[in-house]
C-alpha cells in the first residue's frame, strides 16, 4: 500500500546512521515529525464538545463532573488520576470516572455508555474524544495519582501483584514480555514497565493518537489489548484488575511531567 | 509423583515472609480475576485459573527451587504426546506457521488455523529481520546441533510443552494447550531442523 | 457530513505561518476495493483572493495536516482554507492572523 510504503520509506531513511540507532530509537525522528503534523487538537475539540453536550435522562452536560479536584475543574485533574473517591468508594482513573459522571449527572446507564468504549478509525468513541480533551488540560502538570489513602495503597499492592501474575492460555505475565530491559517483541521496543525511567515517558503521552491506525487509544484500551494477546479472558472495563495496574504504572511514573496527548506509531 | 500437600507445603513455606497490610493473598487475587474477567469469543473463564506451574511460577518469581521444579518438569513431561517415527514435518509450512501471530485470541475465529508466533521472541530465518530478542536465538539451529531423532524429540518436545524442559519458562504449552497441532508441531520442527530451511542456510 | 476543522496563522519574522487540520477518511481506491473518498481540491484565500489552489491525490492519509507559510501578512488578515472532496463534500474554516 503506498501510504505505507511512504511511511516506511521515511522510516528507513532516518534510520541509515549505526551511531544513532545505539543512542536513541530509530524511530525518535520520525515520531518527532509526525507529532508536530498530527490532528490531536481536532479531537480535543471533539471532546470538548462532548464534555459540554446535554445528554442523557437528565438532559445535562459534563460541566459539573468532579474528576478529583472539584465538580468542573479539569486543570491538572487527568495528572492527579487515578486517585480515590469518596462518593465511590473506589480507586477511579479517568474513563472510569467519567463513565461515572456520565450515569450520575446524566441518568445514563453503564450498558449503554459502555456498548462501545474503544473505537476505530472512523469513528473514536466518546469516551476516547472526552479522554483526549479531559487530559490535554493537564499537559505540564507534574503526575501525581493518589498513594496515601489506604485504598491507593492497596490499588498499587493489587497492580504490583498483577503485574508479575503468570495467568492465560499461554501463562504469560506483564513480566514476561515488560519486566526486562532491552527487549523487543518482533520490531517493537518493549519497556520495562517497573522502571519508572521507562514508564515515566509513556504515562506521560498517554492517551493517545496512533498514526498506524489512525486512531485513538487510552490506557483502558491498552490494559484490554494486553491481555488479548496474553490469550487470557477479557477484562472488564474500568474493574479493580485494570484499574489498579493503571495506577501502580502510574505511581511508578510520579513527578514526571505530563506532556500529552501524545502520538504513537 | 508430587501430591498436592507436598506441593502446597512448598508453596506455603516459601510464602512465609511478613507481607505488606495492603498486599492482597493469592486467593483474594484469584477471587479478584474471577469477578473481574468475562469469557469472550473462544477465551473461557478457565483461562484465569492458575494451575500449579503458574502458581509456583509466580510465588517464587520464576525461580522455583532445583528439586520441586525437576518433579514438576517430570510431570509436564508426561504431557507430551510424541508421535511415532520421524518428528520432521514440512519446512515450508513451519516457515508460514513461526510467521504468523494469529490464535487463540477471543477476537479471532477458533475455526481459523493459528500459528506459534515464534517471530514475536526468537530470531530465525536470516531472511526475517523483525524478530523479537524474549527468547534466545535459534539462528542455525539445525546446522549447529544436527537433525537427529534425539534432536528432533528435543524441538518437538519444547515446544509442546517447554515446561517439561524449564519450569517457569516464558514459552506458552503450544501442544498440551491445543495451540498448535501435531502436524504443526512437526511442520516447525522441521522448519528448525531441515537442512534446506531458511533458518539452516 | 464532513469532520471538523481547524486552522492557526501566526506571524512569524515577514512570513504567515499557517497549519489548518482537516478530518477526513482519505481512503484510497485500494483501501475501498473501488470505492475513493478523499479530498481532490483545496483553496487557500487571503483577504477574499485566491493565492493556493492545490490538488490533492489518494496518497495522503486520513486526517491531512496542511501547513504553509505565506510571505508578509498582517495581523487581523482573513485566512480562508476549503477543501472539495470526490464525493462533492465541502468543508472550509476561516481565521484572522493573530
Amino acid at each position: 500500500m503506498m501510504k505505507r510504503a511512504l511511511a516506511c520509506a521515511a522510516v528507513l531513511a532516518l534510520t541509515l546512521s549505526p551511531a544513532a540507532a545505539q543512542q536513541k530509537s530509530p524511530y525518535a525522528d520520525y515520531q518527532k515529525k509526525t507529532t508536530e503534523a498530527a490532528p490531536l487538537e481536532l479531537f480535543e475539540l471533539v471532546g470538548e464538545e462532548l464534555w459540554k453536550k446535554k445528554q442523557g435522562p437528565k438532559s445535562a452536560s459534563l460541566e459539573q463532573c468532579d474528576l478529583g479536584q472539584g465538580p468542573g475543574k479539569l486543570k491538572g485533574a487527568y495528572a492527579r488520576l487515578p486517585r480515590y473517591f469518596k462518593d465511590t468508594g473506589e480507586v477511579m482513573d479517568l474513563e472510569s470516572r467519567l463513565v461515572h459522571c456520565m450515569m450520575s449527572l446524566q441518568g445514563r446507564s453503564r450498558e449503554e455508555i459502555l456498548k462501545r468504549p474503544f473505537g476505530n478509525a472512523d469513528k473514536p468513541s466518546e469516551l476516547e474524544y472526552l479522554s483526549m480533551y479531559v487530559a490535554r488540560q493537564s499537559n505540564g502538570f507534574k503526575i501525581d495519582p493518589g498513594t496515601r489513602h489506604p485504598k491507593e495503597k492497596e490499588a498499587y499492592a493489587l497492580g504490583e501483584k498483577l503485574f508479575s501474575w503468570r495467568t492465560g492460555l499461554w501463562d504469560f505475565s506483564c513480566t514476561s514480555c515488560h519486566g526486562e530491559e532491552g527487549k523487543r517483541i518482533r520490531a517493537s521496543e518493549l519497556p520495562q514497565l517497573d522502571d519508572p525511567k521507562q514508564v515515566s515517558p509513556l504515562i506521560a503521552t498517554w492517551p493517545a493518537y496512533r498514526v498506524s491506525t489512525s486512531s485513538l487509544i487510552t490506557l483502558q484500551w491498552r490494559m484490554n489489548n494486553c491481555f488479548q494477546q496474553m490469550r487470557t479472558a477479557e477484562p472488564i472495563f474500568g474493574s479493580e484488575t485494570v484499574n489498579s495496574l493503571i495506577t501502580y504504572l502510574t505511581v511508578k511514573s510520579k513527578g514526571a511531567t505530563y506532556s500529552g496527548p501524545g502520538i504513537k506509531r | 509423583m508430587i501430591t498436592k500437600s507436598t506441593l502446597g507445603a512448598a508453596v506455603a513455606a516459601l510464602v512465609l515472609s511478613p507481607a505488606a497490610s495492603a498486599e492482597p493473598s493469592a486467593r483474594e487475587v484469584q477471587e479478584i480475576l474471577k469477578r473481574d474477567f468475562r469469557p469472550r469469543g473462544q477465551a473461557k473463564m478457565d483461562r484465569m485459573d492458575q494451575d500449579a506451574v503458574q502458581r509456583l511460577c509466580t510465588t517464587t518469581n520464576n525461580k522455583p527451587p532445583a528439586d520441586l521444579a525437576k518433579k514438576l518438569e517430570a510431570d509436564q513431561m508426561r504431557t507430551i504426546d510424541f508421535p511415532k517415527g520421524s518428528l520432521m514435518g514440512n519446512w515450508k509450512e513451519g516457515a508460514k506457521i513461526a510467521w504468523s501471530g494469529q490464535g487463540m485470541q477471543w477476537h479471532e475465529d477458533p475455526k481459523l488455523p493459528g500459528g506459534g508466533g515464534c517471530y514475536n521472541c526468537h530470531e530465525m530465518s536470516p531472511q526475517r529481520e523483525a524478530f523479537g530478542t524474549i527468547g534466545p536465538s535459534l539462528a542455525a539451529f539445525g546446522k549447529k546441533r544436527g537433525n537427529g531423532i534425539e534432536m528432533q524429540k528435543y524441538v518437538y518436545g519444547k515446544i509442546y510443552n517447554a515446561k517439561a524442559y524449564n519450569l517457569c519458562s516464558e514459552m506458552p504449552r503450544f501442544g498440551t494447550t491445543n495451540s498448535l497441532t501435531e502436524e504443526q508441531i512437526k511442520d516447525l520442527t522441521a522448519y528448525l531442523l531441515d537442512p534446506a530451511s531458511p533458518v539452516n542456510k | 457530513m464532513a469532520g471538523p476543522m481547524k486552522m492557526r496563522a501566526t506571524l512569524a519574522g515577514g512570513y504567515t505561518d499557517v497549519r489548518v487540520l482537516m478530518t477526513h477518511p482519505m481512503a484510497t481506491e485500494q483501501q475501498t476495493k473501488g470505492q475513493p473518498h478523499f479530498i481532490q481540491n483545496l483553496t487557500v484565500k487571503v483577504n477574499g483572493k485566491t493565492v493556493i489552489e492545490g490538488e490533492i491525490s489518494q496518497a495522503i492519509s486520513r486526517n491531512p495536516v496542511f501547513s504553509f507559510r505565506l510571505k508578509g501578512g498582517a495581523k487581523g488578515d482573513k485566512i480562508e482554507v476549503s477543501w472539495l472532496d470526490n464525493k462533492g463534500d465541502t468543508n472550509k474554516t476561516e481565521t484572522a492572523v493573530a
